[in-house]
């Protein structure tokens, strides 16, 4: 599978992702700088975190601008996978790929820990390695990122089954305590209504290793994998 | 300004100006005057302590760039690999404006790692602060740690250690000192040298302004900070750590993709441009002549003084070969960096700063970098004589030892730190393999089994009752933390804070402290490869415990067979190696039970570096064999401390069967003797252990095994989850205030 990660200035997982999917899984990934405007001839897009602009403004809405952020719409448009992570997240909120917000945390604190996420649906690209109420574990980097969507969004989103992760215990029980940022019904990770933009908090390109703590970020990459290997 | 005005202003006195004249041969304009007061500054001229820094080794075989040499010092790591480290104070600032104060500190020394061509990996920080009891001291606090992570955060280079100590002593003078390390390969090394007349200086990053003036010599190098708020306030400099991405990324690509492209970097810190340009000219045995026409301003209007005095940040001063300024130029655009060419590397050893066709400064290099250097005369003070020669065999034991213990972990010098490294990064860059509250934190080097241990260390307090002692002991501490992970120690980097060096009781703990870090490093084989020096932490006459801040980098030669923090499981044997498990009562000396108990420190804090010695080798050798599951440092708190800490990690308790604990019983709880390490073996290793110990001749004894569910340790028994409750959320709860 042939990745585009893009980097926008100011990203910094840009390296991690690239990482994991070349050295560890193999695939073949590209540095994108946020100028290029042409996607063609990747399979997937990751939009990596970070504080694209400083997140001066707010998280993502600089970004959201950037020439790349065309080709992006597009390469979502045609049904192609489109993985936000973090800041990523929050571009694709700000550039109304995904639905909602992701506001201050709600502890207004800058949260780094490695937190539990219980897998709600299994059948889209990204979790599709996954059975349902499986927990993952891995970790969180953000001072933004309490999700919130009106009640009619939030309604359609568990109607439709969007909802893809929730923060957990380490038994899988969605709890107030489980949740590091006052999320709105603990919402760690979403997806579109055609299922092939995700956009999560949580890094799970920083849980690819047992030595670095864990590897249950596998899951996500090898999702994308199989399903496009089944396509 | 008038004259007199000026040298107040820059602190310079009136016989280092008469100096200047002399030198000179004639009286300096107005730019020249600030420029001296920029380098001849404490901050940046090192003149009350270079004689002392001297005493410190710097050489070792994998030393690739020692202290004093560039902007960090390097060492050769193997495998291609060099890493860079380098600590540095920014106590004023912080002192004036926190969050600002330690963002830009955290900026300041991202960018010395950056000029030597090293990809910053880590950042630690070391922070003292007064008792969180008064409201100013817990604004100080939560604005430190909010500028720490406002600043790193944004970067994407994780913060994964440091220390925290509370105390009065730092009421007014809070520290906080920032540490970096990056790692480079060693063909990709980069020196600050402006070098080849005729190359090319050009200026990258921020726009010039008016933040930070007098940075360097009016407030770093003074008493008082906070007596003088307002006014001092516009020299603290405000931090853009969106640019020093970029920043960071530009450099990079430029010193590790086309190195041939530049001759040098240089970052541009204390006294801006003007220490920039005369720091690198002097490296590279040239001269230097700038345009300040040329430099990008933020503010309209701005005087030939200011421009060479601000200390914006984000700016780099890159010697570029001559011919390649459009690559280097197009390089920075590509990354969306301002740039511009300023000047030249002439051959006459002179900086020449010029405002466009007018000449403004004309200065020999040679002059700017060899301020007046001053020897001083210690003096002990009556107060620690008097605190020395308290007897601690009468100190009164604690009723509840059980008690006790809850409240020393509970303690704001002991308990948890979550509070504070959880708001940090610790984990992009993928390299984080043991995080922030171990020992040590473990930075793996991607595509070898290589990884680096680091750590910080420095007890203020030990080294107010016995300098020498208390500045080995950092050291020490410091060895004993990277080898509870597996590392075999490399390089110190050192940040020493002192009160002012002009008082006899101040350079009395300055050349303790420094004598006993020599000691320590020359005993452990370890050098000083780089450093920094913060004086006149004082306010009304009364300055800060002497605290040195030793950061030491040790490496780990497989990352995949390391002693890993909460490894342990239920029957493992836990050791103690090192002296004990009954102590003295002079153990007590200095030690956090006598703070909870509300008593004023006192005794005197003991080491025997070869004991010391030993035991880190028995260590490290025991880790070799493999038979350690994993390791802890005991230190502040004593062994019941340092157990209730491994049990926590573990989530064991611990089964001691009935130890001997001698006739003064608290003290061996919690008394702090030092080279004392817990090491936790699989069942049926013992016997090795203690083969391998008594080889290396270091005391072991055997303590217990791990399993259950509280820790029994002679006359304490408590269950881990009120050990927990004690030891996580006490800042929080000390935040709330009384």
């Amino acid at each position: 599978m042939r990745f585009a990660v893009i980097v926008f200035p100011g990203t910094w997982s840009d390296y991690d992702c690239h990482y994991v999917l070349t050295s560890i899984l193999g695939q073949e990934a590209d540095l994108v700088w946020h100028r290029q405007t042409d996607l063609a001839g990747y399979d997937c897009v990751v939009l990596p975190g970070g504080f694209s602009y400083g997140d001066y403004l707010r998280p993502g809405a600089i970004a959201r601008f950037s020439p790349v952020m065309e080709a992006v719409v597009k390469h979502a448009q045609a049904g192609r996978p489109v993985i936000g992570i973090c800041n990523g997240f929050q571009i694709l909120c700000e550039a109304g790929l995904l639905p909602g917000a992701l506001l201050r945390n709600e502890h207004l604190q800058y949260r780094c820990q490695w937190v539990h996420l219980r897998v709600e649906v299994c059948h889209n690209p990204f979790t599709v390695a996954c059975s349902p109420g499986q927990v993952l574990r891995m970790p969180i980097s953000h001072g933004e990122g309490r999700y919130y969507a009106d009640p009619e969004t939030l309604d359609s989103l568990k109607r439709e089954g969007r909802i893809v992760f929730r923060y957990c215990d380490p038994k899988g029980e969605v709890t107030r305590q489980a949740n590091p940022n006052g999320s709105l019904e603990n919402i760690a990770g979403i997806v579109n209504r055609e299922g092939n933009v995700l956009g999560m908090m949580p890094h799970p390109e920083r849980a690819c290793e047992a030595l670095l703590g864990g590897e249950d970020g596998l899951f996500i990459w090898r999702s994308l994998l199989r399903w496009a290997g089944s396509c | 300004m008038d004259r007199e005005r000026l040298l107040e202003a820059i602190a310079l006195t009136r016989a280092e100006y008469q100096l200047i004249v002399q030198r000179l041969g004639r009286h300096p304009n107005e730019v020249e005057l600030g420029m001296f007061g920029a380098l001849w500054s404490e901050h940046c001229g090192y003149k009350h302590s270079k004689v002392l820094l001297r005493r410190l080794p710097s050489q070792a075989p994998w030393v690739a760039v020692g202290r004093g040499e560039e902007n960090a010092g390097v060492v050769r790591v193997g495998q291609g690999w060099c890493a860079a480290l380098k600590v540095e104070s920014h106590n004023h600032p912080s002192a004036i404006e926190p969050y600002q104060g330690a963002a830009t500190g955290v900026g300041g020394i991202v960018r010395d790692i950056l000029a030597m061509g090293a990809r910053p990996l880590a950042i630690l920080d070391s922070l003292r602060f007064g008792p969180l009891s008064h409201p100013r001291n817990r604004y100080l606090f939560a604005g430190v740690v909010g500028g720490i992570g406002g600043y790193g955060n944004c970067l994407g280079i994780p913060t994964v250690g440091g220390e925290l100590y509370f105390e009065e002593a730092y009421s007014h003078n809070p520290l906080v000192n920032a540490l970096c390390m990056g790692i480079l390969p060693e063909e990709r090394l980069v020196r600050a040298r402006a070098q080849g007349e005729g190359n090319t200086l050009m200026l990258v990053g921020a726009g010039t302004g008016r933040d930070g003036i007098h940075g360097a010599s009016g407030l770093a190098s003074r008493t008082d900070p906070t007596g003088r708020f307002e006014e001092l306030r516009p020299a603290v400099q405000v931090g853009d750590p969106f640019l020093e991405k970029l920043l960071v990324e530009a450099c990079l690509d430029l010193a590790w993709n086309h190195p041939q492209w530049m001759v040098g970097i240089q970052d541009l810190g204390a006294a801006g441009l003007t220490a920039a340009c005369v720091e690198a000219a002097a490296r590279g045995g040239a001269g230097v002549e700038v345009d300040i026409a040329r430099v990008p301003r933020r503010e309209e209007g701005m005087t030939p003084y200011e421009v060479m005095l601000s200390e914006s940040q984000e700016r780099m001063l890159i010697i570029v070969r001559q011919g390649y300024e459009e690559q280097v130029g197009r390089l920075f655009q590509r990354w969306e960096i301002p740039w511009a060419i300023i000047g030249k590397v002439t051959g006459d050893g002179l900086i020449r700063v010029k405002d466009g066709p007018y000449e403004v400064a004309c200065l020999p290099i040679s002059i700017l970098t060899d301020p007046p250097i001053y020897e001083g005369a210690g003096d002990m003070p009556p107060e620690v004589a008097a605190a020395r020669a308290m007897d601690m065999a009468s100190l009164p034991s604690p009723e509840d030892p059980a008690a006790t213990l809850l409240a020393l972990l509970a303690s704001p010098n002991i308990c948890s730190r979550r509070w504070v490294y959880q708001q940090y990064d610790q984990s992009v860059l993928n390299n984080t393999v043991v995080e922030a509250g171990a020992d040590a934190a473990v930075l793996r080097i991607k595509g070898t089994p290589l990884a680096l241990a680091i750590a910080t260390d420095g007890n203020g307090r030990y080294c107010y009752l016995d300098p020498q002692v208390g500045g080995a002991m950092a050291v020490a501490e410091a060895a004993r933390n990277v080898i509870c992970l597996g590392a075999r120690p490399l390089a110190i980097t050192d940040g020493l804070n002192f009160g002012s060096p002009e008082r006899p009781h101040v350079y009395w703990h300055m050349e303790g402290v420094i004598d006993g870090m020599a000691q320590a490093c020359r005993a452990l084989g370890i050098p000083v490869v780089s450093g920094n020096v913060s004086l006149y932490n004082e306010t009304g006459g009364q300055a800060v415990y002497p605290t040195p801040v030793v950061g030491l980098m040790g490496l780990i030669e497989d990352v995949y067979r390391i002693p890993r923090p909460g490894s342990a499981k239920p029957g493992d044997e836990v050791y103690l190696l090192g002296p004990g498990p009954a102590l003295p009562p002079q153990s007590l000396g200095g030690s956090e039970l006598l703070a909870v108990m509300g008593l004023a420190p006192r005794g005197r804090p003991q080491l025997d570096l070869q004991l010391e010695d030993r035991v880190q080798k028995a260590a490290l050798a025991a880790m070799k064999e493999g038979i350690v599951r994993t390791a802890h440092d005991c230190s502040e708190g004593g062994l019941a401390v340092a157990l209730a800490e491994l049990c926590l990690r573990e989530g064991l308790g611990l089964e001691a069967p009935p130890l001997d604990l001698g006739p003064y019983p608290h003290a061996s709880l919690f008394g702090e003797a030092p080279s004392r390490i817990l090491l936790v073996t699989p069942p049926g290793a013992g016997d090795k252990l203690k083969a391998l110990a008594q080889a290396c001749g270091a005391p072991i004894t055997y303590l217990g095994r791990l399993g259950g569910s509280a820790l029994r340790l002679g006359p304490i028994a408590l269950p881990l989850g009120s050990m927990a409750q004690a030891y996580e959320g006490a800042i929080e709860r000390a935040l709330q205030g009384p």
